[in-house]
């Protein structure tokens, strides 16, 4: 329903887009409470014509990730709740053996998950369920029960009439945005070709326009329009007898980056196969101008000729029949985004310009309800710092690295892509003062923030025979994949003698200015009014006492506080320090002012005390604080902790003297064996021994600080965000705890050593799925090598019951289960427990 | 039978149509191209009758090399081979006429040759005519009917109140229109056989044109507007509302 009032004047909050997005999130703010909500679209209801209208609808609940698919679990429970899913079953059906074990690694993740009703099929029991596929061109499949299809815009015109009966929400189809008024870096209005609003809140859900409105406000919403083509063919006599839309379960030729799903009495046949065609925004038809709507291009046979061949070839019972033909073909356009993740949440750039984009019918009413609970609360139920918008750098807004980025992904939808598998395109874009000399060691870099950044060093290959028997081969192509047994050669170094990281990709920002102190405390949890040159590790919360981040504040001055913090998740964690930072107090992005350079090892002071006169002794510059020395000719913030458990440093200096820095430390450090040393070590197998957590992986908005073992013995007496919440989270036990946990055996049935990667189910020794009381399967939330201790080592949170040191259970790797032995059930490493090497 | 279906490439138009800025043409930048829909026809029924009794069914075109794509659509719903008369320019349908007469000449002769009976952009409705001019042959327009029997075309046009029958002597020029018949849609497999079809293209030279294009204009819209009466069950009384103020019900 439009209501054919006149625009008001102004309002509490405008949606742009009325798709299953903006229609879902209109509704779910009118139940939070919010009156006053309008929403535009230019086009006409219910299907005002973007990717909504189009979309084939069908809705596969697992996937690889947690946040995709908590948002998808929850959008088919609001399908369902509103009768607009209809279950059909779905199969992903593989080609050849390393699908088989894709679909292995997908069974693992619905088990990670919570999924139900998965289960690895043969191809003839695929043909039982589908009787007009071709079961010898396939060996396998993965049945999922719960796949089904949805009635997207019947779910939308639903989400706006409920919005409109409570009396909070209008309706305005037809009505184009013109402009965003913008002030002091706030929302002010919105112009339509209707008339103008005055409103502090828009958001942005119009899918491949978002670009187009996010620019007129001086904002960037990082994606691009691009075609996924599609075809109906029909009448199939195999479904003549269909009563309704679909009585067959839904296909997925995965290794032809294909589906095939029935629609009545036709089939409808996707492709994400076809070369990337991406379209810019501002040339996307306009409703009056399309033949069909604007994001319903002409179809280009060309790009289809393969697809077909592939699908005759899966389907021959339907395909080969000459009275089935096709009639409907078309180049419908999606968005895509640079790193395949949504958009989701306030942009940085602009206060009150939100964004809900680049999103998917299979999570659109999760994220409509999850954008809600985050507008009104500040965080949502389901954690969305993966998709938060703020993550992105200036260089990762450009056209052509959005491009790139979703050309090269495209045809990955469907792909087996590994957990570390890196991307290829647009690389090179920051490097680093050492990167020549990384270069010149034999740096085998991966991308990090779009930085080049070394994970091994081929020149540190002749440290395997130096280790020999300790450095642990892989066998399995799988997880040598994007790895090299020189990383644990690198650490064994490191823990012997001594390594050098390049750490430039840390992001750094100071928060300046007389509210500097009020700002860190409000957002850190572990008391920031401490002596200057102290060096404070803390967990940042949400409202509600889960993870928002984790980092590190040096206290530089009164009124100067220096944060530092990990590079993927650095844009999102200043934009929430800014949030938070009183009047007149700044925030300042400091990451391309600053390198970092970390040198940890046994002998790292004896090198840096070969290098300057400053005090190096543990009493002279202890554990935990930062100040500046003089290395040769350079001054250098010195701070003294450990992500990998060793005694060092992180040596900051300008940028520009990064080369000057490296040069000096390598030199020194040849008298003491330093080698360089890469992420590897850094990220995975240092930390892992040491059981230090890292966000994204341990630390999630699932999990509280309590159940991560990392409350601290007392609470600070200032506030801070999510205070409250933490001290209720104290009071009770935890229902899960976060433990350390080692492979006991590692070979499978082939007689394969296998080595988890991440993200596993740990099961029982019977194995059943150990779940929380708060319904959270326990997974492998980190898994990698611990060189120094020989085993393999998997962290994960348990039920309170299971998290037992010497705890015997199994974690479940490519469809086949391991013994695993819980080793820690609270923050003590698996090395060096006592901590001795950080305070030597 | 021999037949020959002569097709024209055209925008498909389904929203408001947009000149390109010199007024010179269609702005063609979101659209995809076809063939009109009494073409459509007019290929059907040369696949009907070559399916029925047998022999060869060829599509020709004039057009740009892009229009080869339409000459593979006729294949995929059964032509045999193509005919592609390339030129990027703009023809009238004079010098259209002619060079199609010639490339008939060329060809062993046809039984039949299907004209739509008006193209869908240009609308001349001349070009069927001009060619059984030039090659000395009957014609027929605006068919809604065609069978074909022992050498001769019976020929059925729809006038008011009724329908003309022409029955003329094969070979023969007829030009069809939409309704003729219910064109199928091309199969996968047959959209995969028309990619290894015989296609002959051949540049042809456009000869001095007699007309001169001055600009295009669109005409004003008829105003048309549709309203939705309502959804489901509730909208009914308003539906017989409607059909009673339309002396339908």
């Amino acid at each position: 329903m439009t209501d054919s009032s006149a625009l008001p004047v102004s309002a509490r909050a405008v949606v742009v887009g009325a798709g299953i997005v903006g229609s879902s999130l209109a509704y779910h703010l009118a139940r939070l409470g919010w009156r006053d909500l309008v929403l535009v679209d230019k086009g006409p209801l219910p299907n005002p014509g973007g990717s909504t209208g189009h979309a084939s609808n069908f809705i596969f609940p697992v996937d690889h990730s947690k946040e995709m698919t908590q948002l998808t679990a929850d959008s088919v429970r609001q399908y369902k709740e509103w009768d607009v899913f209809t279950e059909s079953g779905g199969i992903e059906v593989a080609r050849n053996e390393e699908r088989m074990q894709e679909l292995q690694r997908r069974m693992s993740s619905a088990k990670a998950w919570g999924i139900e009703g998965c289960e690895i099929i043969s191809p003839a029991r695929v043909k039982e369920l589908v009787p007009y596929i071709e079961e010898s061109v396939i060996v396998g499949g993965f049945y999922t029960k719960g796949v089904g299809i949805v009635d997207s815009l019947r779910f939308g015109t639903i989400a706006r009439e409920k919005a409109q009966e409570l009396g909070a929400l209008q309706v305005f189809a037809n009505t184009e945005v013109l402009g965003i008024e913008v002030e002091g870096g706030r929302v002010t209005g919105i112009r339509t070709t209707k008339g103008d609003i005055a409103t502090d809140t828009i958001v942005v859900c119009c899918g491949v326009w978002a670009p187009k409105i996010a620019r007129m406000a001086g904002a960037s919403i990082p994606l691009t329009p691009a075609v996924h083509q599609m075809i109906d063919v029909g009448p199939v006599p195999h479904f003549k007898d269909t009563q309704g839309v679909i009585e067959f379960p839904i296909v997925r030729d995965m290794d032809t980056n294909m589906y095939e799903r029935q629609d009545g009495s036709g089939l409808e046949i996707g492709s994400y196969a076809h070369r990337a065609i991406l379209h810019d925004p501002e040339d996307i038809p306009s409703n009056e101008e399309a033949a069909l709507s604007p994001t319903e291009l002409p179809f280009t046979q060309e790009d289809f000729e393969k697809q077909m061949e592939d699908a005759l070839e899966l389907i021959p019972d339907v395909l080969n029949d000459e009275s089935v033909g096709i009639k409907y073909a078309i180049n419908g356009l999606l968005s895509l985004t640079p790193d395949g993740l949504p958009l989701l949440g306030e942009t940085p750039e602009v206060k009150g310009l939100w964004s809900a984009a680049a999103v998917w019918v299979k999570e659109g009413p999760g994220v409509g309800k999850a954008m809600a609970e985050w507008m009104t609360h500040g965080e949502s139920e389901i954690d969305l710092q993966s998709s938060d918008i703020a993550r992105f750098y200036e260089c990762q807004k450009s056209r052509t690295h959005i491009r790139a980025r979703a050309a090269e992904g495209f045809n990955k939808t469907y792909g087996i892509v590994h957990p570390s598998e890196q991307w290829e395109s647009n690389r090179g874009v920051r490097l680093s003062p050492f990167y020549e000399r990384e270069q010149a060691l034999g740096a085998v870099f991966y991308e990090a923030a779009a930085w080049e950044r070394p994970h091994w060093y081929q020149s540190n290959e002749k440290l395997l025979e130096e280790f020999g028997e300790r450095i642990n081969r892989r066998e399995a192509e799988w997880e040598s994949r994007w790895w090299s047994p020189i990383i644990n050669a690198e650490h064994l170094a490191m823990r012997e003698r001594a390594a050098m990281f390049d750490l430039t990709a840390f992001c750094i920002f100071d928060v300046l200015g007389p509210g500097a102190l009020e700002c860190v405390q409000t957002v850190s949890t572990r008391q920031m009014d401490v002596g200057h040159g102290k060096v404070v590790y803390t967990p940042v919360l949400s409202p509600s006492g889960t993870f928002k981040s984790d980092l590190t504040v040096m206290r530089l001055g009164d009124e100067h506080f220096r944060v530092v913090t990990g590079g993927a998740h650095g844009m999102a964690d200043l934009k929430w320090y800014a949030d938070h930072a009183p009047e007149g107090t700044t925030v300042v992005d400091l990451t391309s002012a600053y390198t970092t350079l970390g040198l940890w090892g046994p002998r790292s002071r004896d090198i840096l005390a070969s290098l300057t006169r400053d005090d190096v002794s543990h009493a002279g510059f202890p554990f935990g604080t930062c100040r500046p020395i003089e290395l040769d000719s350079l001054r250098v913030l010195a701070s003294r902790i450990s992500y990998v458990g060793e005694l060092g440093w992180e040596l900051y200096v300008p940028i520009e003297q990064g080369a000057k820095l490296w040069d000096l430390v390598w030199e020194a450090g040849q008298a003491h064996g330093v080698v360089p040393a890469g992420i590897g070590v850094y990220g995975t197998t240092g930390r892992l021994e040491k059981c230090y957590r890292a966000f994204g992986f341990e630390l999630d908005a699932d999990f509280t600080v309590v159940e991560a073992g990392m409350a601290p013995p007392k609470v600070k007496g200032a506030d801070f965000v999510g205070k409250e919440a933490h001290l209720r989270h104290r009071e009770s036990d935890p229902v899960a705890i976060l433990c350390t946990l080692t492979v006991d055996d590692h070979t499978s049935k082939s007689g394969q050593k296998r080595y988890m990667l991440g993200r596993e189910p740990i099961l029982a020794r019977d194995g059943s799925r150990l779940v929380d009381a708060h319904g959270r399967g326990s997974y492998v939330t980190s898994a990698g090598a611990g060189p120094s201790i020989g085993k393999h080592i998997l962290m994960a949170y348990l039920p309170p019951e299971n998290a037992n040191v010497g705890e015997e259970l199994l974690v479940e790797y490519l469809g086949e289960q391991y013994p695993v032995t819980v080793q820690c059930n609270d923050a003590t490493a698996v090395f060096d427990p006592e901590n001795t090497r950080v305070r030597a | 039978m021999r037949i020959l279906v002569c097709v024209k490439r055209v925008p498909i138009t389904g929203g408001r149509m947009v000149l390109t800025a010199d007024e010179q043409a269609i702005e063609t930048k979101h659209l995809g191209f076809t063939i009109s829909p009494h073409e459509e026809c007019g290929v059907e029924e040369a696949v009907r009758i070559v399916e029925a009794g047998g022999g060869e069914v060829v599509v020709l075109t004039l057009g740009p090399e892009e229009a080869a794509e339409q000459i593979r659509d006729c294949m995929a719903i059964g032509a045999d081979r193509g005919i592609h008369l390339v030129s990027s320019e703009e023809w009238d349908p004079q010098a259209t006429a002619a060079a199609i007469a010639d490339a008939i000449r060329a060809e062993d002769p046809f039984d039949l040759i299907v004209f739509g009976n008006e193209s869908a952009d240009a609308g001349g409705y001349q070009v069927g005519i001009r060619v059984a001019y030039a090659l000395g042959l009957p014609v027929v327009t605006g068919l809604k009917g065609l069978t074909v029997d022992a050498g001769r075309a019976r020929c059925e046009q729809e006038v008011p109140g009724g329908r003309d029958v022409y029955d003329v002597a094969l070979p023969a020029v007829v030009s069809v229109k939409e309704g003729l018949n219910l064109p199928r849609y091309p199969s996968v497999p047959a959209k995969l056989r028309a990619k290894s079809k015989p296609l002959d293209a051949r540049l042809v030279e456009r000869p001095v044109s007699k007309l001169e294009k001055l600009r295009l204009v669109v005409p004003e819209g008829s105003h048309k507007q549709a309203e939705i009466l309502g959804e489901g069950p509730a909208a009914a009384p308003r539906v017989v509302e409607v059909m009673q103020q339309l002396g339908v019900a």
